[in-house]
């Protein structure tokens, strides 16, 4: 395995990017341990990008650990499966971590106790089936990003497929403050994650696996090489810690030096980006034959009394899992369900764990600190600290003025909502929600305007059509007057003819 | 509001900017008071108390909160900005006015904080500059230090004795090597060879100053306060504008040195220019910014009528921010074809 070093070059011209305090102890230093089973599972369907997954069990069914109990709701959908042994007892609407605190339908399971697997169908070798099949079992067992984005991975695969990927870039990067689910997975579960790039690997066609981790991570790093040695197409890089490095394309950009087009895929460039814990659930569904029913979460923050990361069955209320790491101290400030940067502020505790949950966060005021916003002294801070190059004052200073269609102008489109900026911002501007508003009303008014276009091109369509009537009846109309006249012309002569003739006769 | 991610912030806030700035500026505060005097610690006091009552009351007209808009000490930058940048002998009222000028004016009558297209610390010099360019012009000259200290404070109040004033006070090294050089066969070794004005490389006294500035910029560019491309690009281009003069004609144009030491240069380097409201944000913008605040600096001090430049190049460079601003804006992450 030949080291692969950030040429140092790189890293200097590479200059986005902020460095939160990064608060990951003392969860990072224990190992994962499983939660346990609250009372009751709360199960969206909707737990990924996509269309909802459909129900194909009823009220009051017994289903059983790994039983698939909502199908693929469509070409870019994925199943769900029950995470325990237990009773439906509800399909009905329930909060779930959603920007805007919307309920959504999910099945609720009572867990009876007894975890029962479904029969599972194990693989010794996974390595052996065909690229065909590794796709369609990762579909099978439901399997999403799990770092948060919760694309379905089968989707990803066969999407790599069709754009020649050369590199699968392993994202083991975690630049989320508090968050360290994927540095325990890495250091505890470092050869099943190479096992399961290497799956990802073979069904995708590419030729090698680059695996980024950032540098605050060393016991990872080091387990990561060392479950990477045997395989000389798999190399662990070794990245600056910095917010957000774990965006795709900065990602690629920071390992491989080339800049992924905006208005194109990172497929474009030959990249396909999957997250380490993702690459882990890959290996269990293929060699255990497990469908994705837990996922590692990081239960952090000033408010828990003991943080952890915890192995947790999907649909797992957040109180449970603040009274399973010692309870909550003090009363959060703020509880979120992600991480602190990029994640989504919720107010019911009973919001439960989904795919893409990789932490539980009960902040402390002090940690918050929240303040009121004062005006802008346009120090540039945001500028510098923005890793697309935009420059989020002057984009809120226009969406502020409402001159929406220029904010897009400098690049609204191209914004991550990544928060950066808001972080560094010394008079606390809520920049992130300026552009979200931003970009949600630009969505509406398209999408307004794509109806009003429609409605224009059918109306048009229409008067089309009945000019096109209009002039084909007239046509036709012409065309037997014509014909007629022809006749009687034609008649009018005989008659004449006739009466020539008769005049001759006589 | 529900969901205003980031939920962890950086512990920053504009009154630690602000801090870390009037902090910056103690090394050349105590340079000042140990080569002229104390006086321009009663100009100090001045000016922070206007720019203060100024601040309280327009915030107060404009119905804004005042706790969190005074606490943030960007008043008290620009009054030091203004005692720093006025001579200390200038009587009370002019520095009072001053203050009340860019605080009234500059700041809020353009917008408050974060939106005055001029920096406010060099709209009031301009402006009094222009209505009093004799008082303007008093600075303290020879450094028989307990006479001038003394000299000083009683100039500072209105009834000090007016005869002194022409007995301490002379020409800035910029206003005496420009008169100087006026006077036939005058070079500029021996306009500057007069121990009066002019010490090492420029002015006396205040050469040491210049380096207490350029500590503090520096200690600013540490702690991330400003960033290196203003002071840089400025420093590059006056040394570059004054080289190329100096070594034409060094009989007639001062060397670089010089000009970097001399005047409001340093101050302006580091304090002045990059006044983040008031300058480019984008990383080339200040480039630009700075690069061309030197070549007005640079003309205005050889070929115009006034002591210094840094002040009429900072608002005239201050219109074209906007347009700098727009030109430069960093390439977007994949739009590079």
């Amino acid at each position: 395995m030949p080291t692969i070093v950030i040429p140092p070059l790189r890293r200097l011209l590479q200059r986005w990017g902020v460095h939160p305090d990064s608060h990951k102890y003392p969860a990072a230093g224990l190992d994962i341990e499983d939660a346990g089973l609250p009372d009751m599972l709360r199960l969206p369907l909707s737990q990924h990008v996509g269309a909802p997954a459909k129900v194909i069990v009823e009220v009051g069914e017994r289903v059983l650990r790994g039983q698939l109990i909502a199908s693929t709701g469509g070409k870019i959908s994925a199943p769900l499966h029950a995470p325990t042994s237990g009773t439906i007892v509800a399909i009905d609407e329930a909060v779930v971590p959603h920007p805007a605190a919307l309920t959504d339908v999910a099945i609720h399971l009572r867990p009876d106790g007894l975890d029962e697997w479904i029969p599972l169908k194990s693989e010794l070798y996974p390595i052996n089936l065909s690229e065909r099949e590794i796709s369609d079992r990762v579909e099978d067992a439901g399997i999403v990003g799990m770092g948060g984005a919760s694309f379905p991975s089968a989707v990803k695969l066969s999407l790599g497929h069709r754009s020649k990927v050369t590199t699968l870039m392993l994202n083991g990067s975690e630049c989320e403050p508090y968050l360290s689910c994927d540095d325990r997975l890495m250091q505890e579960n470092a050869h099943a994650i190479i096992e399961g790039a290497r799956l990802i690997l073979k069904a995708t066609g590419a030729t090698r696996v680059l695996a980024g981790i950032e540098d605050n991570k060393p016991e990872a790093i080091l387990a990561m090489k060392l479950a990477a040695k045997p395989f000389p197409e798999v190399h662990i890089v070794k990245i600056p810690s910095r917010y957000p490095m774990g965006a795709d394309r900065q990602l690629i950009k920071m390992l491989t030096g080339i800049e992924a087009p905006a208005d194109g895929r990172a497929a474009d460039v030959g990249v396909l980006v999957h997250n380490v814990g993702t690459a882990y659930a890959v290996y269990r569904a293929l060699r255990y034959g497990e469908p994705l029913t837990e996922r590692v979460v990081t239960v952090a923050g000033g408010a828990v009394s003991a943080p952890r990361n915890l192995r947790v069955r999907l649909g797992t209320p957040m109180a449970y899992l603040f009274e399973r790491c010692g309870g909550l101290r003090v009363p959060p400030a703020r509880v979120v369900s992600g991480g602190p940067m990029m994640g989504i502020g919720v107010q019911n505790l009973d919001t439960p764990v989904v795919k893409g949950t990789s932490g539980v966060l009960a902040l402390a005021a002090a940690e918050v600190g929240e303040r009121e916003a004062s005006a802008c002294i346009r120090c540039g801070s945001c500028v510098e600290a923005c890793p697309v190059g935009l420059l989020p004052l002057e984009m809120a200073a226009r969406i502020h003025a409402n001159a929406l269609g220029e904010a897009e102008e400098i690049g609204l489109d191209d914004c991550l909502t990544c928060g950066a900026c808001g972080f560094i911002c010394p008079s606390r501007i809520p920049l992130v929600q300026y552009f979200q508003h931003a970009k949600g009303e630009l969505a509406s008014r398209s999408r307004e305007q794509k109806r009003l276009d429609t409605i224009k091109e059918l109306t048009e369509a229409k008067a089309a059509r009945i000019e096109r009537e209009a002039r084909e009846k007239a046509e036709i109309h012409a065309r037997r007057k014509a014909e007629r006249e022809r006749a009687q012309a034609a008649e009018a002569a005989a008659k004449a003819a006739r009466a020539a003739e008769k005049e001759t006769e006589a | 509001m529900l969901n205003n991610s980031p939920y962890v912030r950086k512990p920053a806030s504009v009154s630690r900017v602000m801090l870390k700035v009037l902090a910056a500026l103690v090394p050349a505060i105590a340079v000042y008071v140990w080569q002229f005097g104390p006086a321009i610690l009663i100009q100090l006091a001045l000016a922070s108390a206007t720019a203060l009552v100024c601040e309280a009351a327009m915030l107060k007209l404009r119905g804004k909160p005042l706790a969190l808009y005074l606490s943030d000490l960007s008043a008290i930058v620009t009054a030091w900005l203004i005692a720093l940048a006025f001579p200390p002998l200038a009587p009370w009222w002019l520095v009072v006015t001053g203050t009340a000028f860019a605080i009234v004016v500059a700041k809020h009558l353009y917008g408050g904080l974060g939106q005055n297209t001029f920096n406010p610390a060099m709209v009031a010099y301009c402006v009094m500059i222009v209505a009093f360019p004799s008082l303007m012009s008093q600075w303290p000259g020879d450094l028989s230090m307990q006479a001038a200290a003394l000299a000083e404070h009683a100039q500072v109040f209105p009834d000090g004795p007016a005869m002194v004033l022409d007995a301490i006070t002379s020409a800035t090294p910029l206003d005496a090597l420009r008169t100087g050089l006026r006077a036939a066969g005058a070079t500029v070794s021996s306009v500057s060879a007069d121990p009066a004005s002019f010490g090492q490389v420029a002015g006396r006294g205040w050469e040491w100053i210049a380096l207490a500035y350029l500590a503090g910029g520096l200690f600013l560019i540490q702690q991330r306060v400003i960033t290196w491309h203003i002071p840089a690009s400025f420093i590059a281009a006056l040394s570059v504008i004054a080289g190329a003069f100096w070594l034409a004609d060094s009989t007639h144009y001062a060397s670089p040195l010089f000009h970097l030491a001399a005047g409001g240069s340093m101050l302006g380097a580091f304090f002045i220019f990059t006044d983040p409201v008031s300058a480019c944000t984008t990383p080339r913008g200040k480039l630009i910014y700075a690069a061309a605040a030197a070549l007005l600096v640079y003309l205005i001090r050889v070929f115009g009528a006034y002591p210094d430049g840094v002040a009429f190049a900072t608002l005239l460079m201050n219109i074209l921010v906007p347009l700098i601003d727009m030109k430069t804006q960093p390439p977007v992450f994949g739009h590079k074809n």
